[in-house]
């Protein structure tokens, strides 16, 4: 039976929660509705209305637009599953201390700071038009997985840095643990110090993917008919600009939830260790 | 209790500095089959140095470690097989997070050992059994007690069936309640017989445990010999320091 004194600081409790929200309610309201009035109400909504949140021109373009961003789900999906390869492996190759393992580990450091240092954009250009334009047999031609290789590059030059930082970040004593129950410095790698790793720079890992997934976009420069450049075209046809915005919904939709994973990974809890 | 035998492992001169600072200046210390040594001396004497370069995490720069009557110290000697004939116990414990405890014990017998999986870990379970850990198999480190996790880092370092014993300061990361049961699982190793170099501060264990006792001083052995005379009548005076300063905390 718990005391009266409990009690009374239990009911203050209450009371301090509830005026707490009543406050938050209300200020909602005021600011947010303010705001929304403001807008709504500004001489130019309408012709805004008109340009961006045109619900007919909504109507008759989300499906194509929708269709579009299937390419790019398809190419963010394999991109990321190769960008976690080849970021590991030119991690590896950097860490590796084996003096023949030197001009492969001074290649890694030139892959990273080539890579990381040049515009994306300049990147998806350099390949998706320099490559076919060497004309060379055996090459790739189609403007997608030129693309797609050079959000490869790029992002792998970001990747393999996180990977570095997880590696470099497990404590000595963990390789020493393991060299001293009998493994192989492989075997350390391999089986103690990138299992927690890993686990330690997931969540910086999927934040370099939430990147990607709108940097997927940027190959739509070479011509193939993601999402925005889909959008671009129905917008050069009707004047709208409603389509990007439809486009723009559809990016969030993977984004956001993939930034919400990040957050919680990383949260207060440490869930992740 | 079985007689001392053999020489089983041998430090002859070794000296190790790091960078400008020598840490260890010139050790001869051998430690016989069934053998307890327990090294004592102050933070920074070069107690874990020692240990860490018998079991070559460190590389010593002059003198020989011999094991079983080997070099092992040699540039031209694979440590990786050195190290599956030692066992070395850490002051953190340094368990693996990310295992359980069984996973810890089995990950070196698998993987060092080419034990298959099934008897490695039927090998584990006993061997956590042995150490009061029945039950905690599944656990992760962080779950167990300071006491439990270095019990684990025993079970561990024995499951590779060591020649030697390397213990570091076993106790010295432990909650005062927790020392005893990380003592007891020591005692019990002593009692079959395991060759032991024990790194300590635990006066009293030393004394009750070894069957010798080595006073490291800076980067020297200053004297050895049995605990009773070491511990109560030495002849060093810095020993004499040393162990009124350790009895006065």
């Amino acid at each position: 039976m718990p005391s009266d004194r409990r009690l009374e600081r239990e009911a203050a409790k209450r009371r301090r929660h509830r005026r707490g929200q009543a406050i938050a309610a209300l200020s909602s309201i005021v600011i947010l509705g303010g705001l929304a009035a403001l807008i709504l109400t500004s001489p130019g909504w309408p012709e805004v209305r008109e340009t961006f949140f045109n619900w007919e021109v909504f109507k008759e373009s989300f499906p194509d637009v929708l269709k579009a961003f299937w390419l790019d789900v398809k190419i963010f999906l394999v991109a990321e599953l190769a960008i976690l390869v080849v970021g590991l492996f030119v991690a590896l190759v950097r860490i590796a201390r084996a003096p023949a393992m030197f001009p492969l580990r001074l290649l890694s450091v030139v892959f990273v700071d080539l890579f990381r240092g040049i515009p994306t954009i300049l990147l998806v250009f350099l390949i998706g038009f320099g490559v076919p334009a060497l004309q060379l047999s055996g090459t790739p031609s189609d403007p997608v997985i030129l693309g797609a290789i050079a959000l490869v590059l790029s992002y792998s030059a970001y990747v393999a840095e996180v990977y570095r930082a997880g590696i470099n970040s497990v404590h000595r004593g963990q390789r020493d643990a393991a060299l001293a129950v009998g493994l192989t410095e492989a075997q350390a790698l391999r089986h103690v110090i990138l299992p927690q790793a890993v686990r330690r720079v997931a969540p910086p890992l999927l934040n370099d993917f939430v990147a990607l997934q709108k940097d997927v976009a940027l190959i739509s420069i070479l011509g193939p008919l993601e999402a925005f450049r889909e959008a671009q075209i129905i917008e050069s046809l009707t004047f709208n600009f409603t389509p990007l915005v439809a486009a723009a919904l559809l990016y969030l939709a993977v984004t956001v939830p993939t930034a919400r994973i990040v957050d919680r990974m990383g949260g207060p809890e440490g869930a992740v260790r | 209790m079985s007689a001392p035998g053999d020489l089983v492992l041998e430090a002859r001169g070794v000296t190790k500095s790091f960078g400008e600072r020598e840490v260890l200046r010139g050790i001869d210390l051998g430690v016989r089959e069934h053998e307890a040594v327990a090294l004592i001396g102050a933070s920074g004497s070069g107690k874990s140095t020692l240990l860490r370069c018998i079991d070559l995490l460190e590389e010593v720069d002059d003198g020989d470690v011999f094991l079983d009557g080997e070099v092992i110290t040699d540039p031209a000697v694979d440590p990786v097989p050195v190290r599956r004939r030692l066992g070395l116990v850490f002051q953190a414990y340094n368990l693996f997070p990310h295992l359980s405890a069984l996973e810890n014990v089995v990950l070196g017998e698998r993987r060092a050992h080419g034990i298959s999986r099934a008897e490695a870990e039927e090998r584990g379970r006993a061997l956590l059994a042995r150490f009061g850990l029945a039950g905690r198999e599944d656990d992760r480190p962080d779950n167990l007690s300071g006491g439990q996790q270095q019990r684990v880092a025993i079970a561990r370092a024995f499951g590779g069936s060591p020649r030697v014993l390397l213990l570091d300061e076993v106790t010295s990361a432990l909650d005062p309640e927790l020392v005893g049961e990380v003592l007891e699982a020591v005692r019990a190793l002593k009692r079959e017989g395991m060759t032991m170099l024990i790194a300590t501060h635990e006066m009293s264990f030393a004394r009750e445990v070894a069957d010798r006792v080595a006073f490291l001083h800076e980067g020297r052995i200053l004297e050895q010999g049995p605990p009773d005379q070491v511990l109560s009548a030495p002849r060093a005076e810095e020993t004499r320091r040393f162990l009124r300063r350790i009895q006065a905390n």
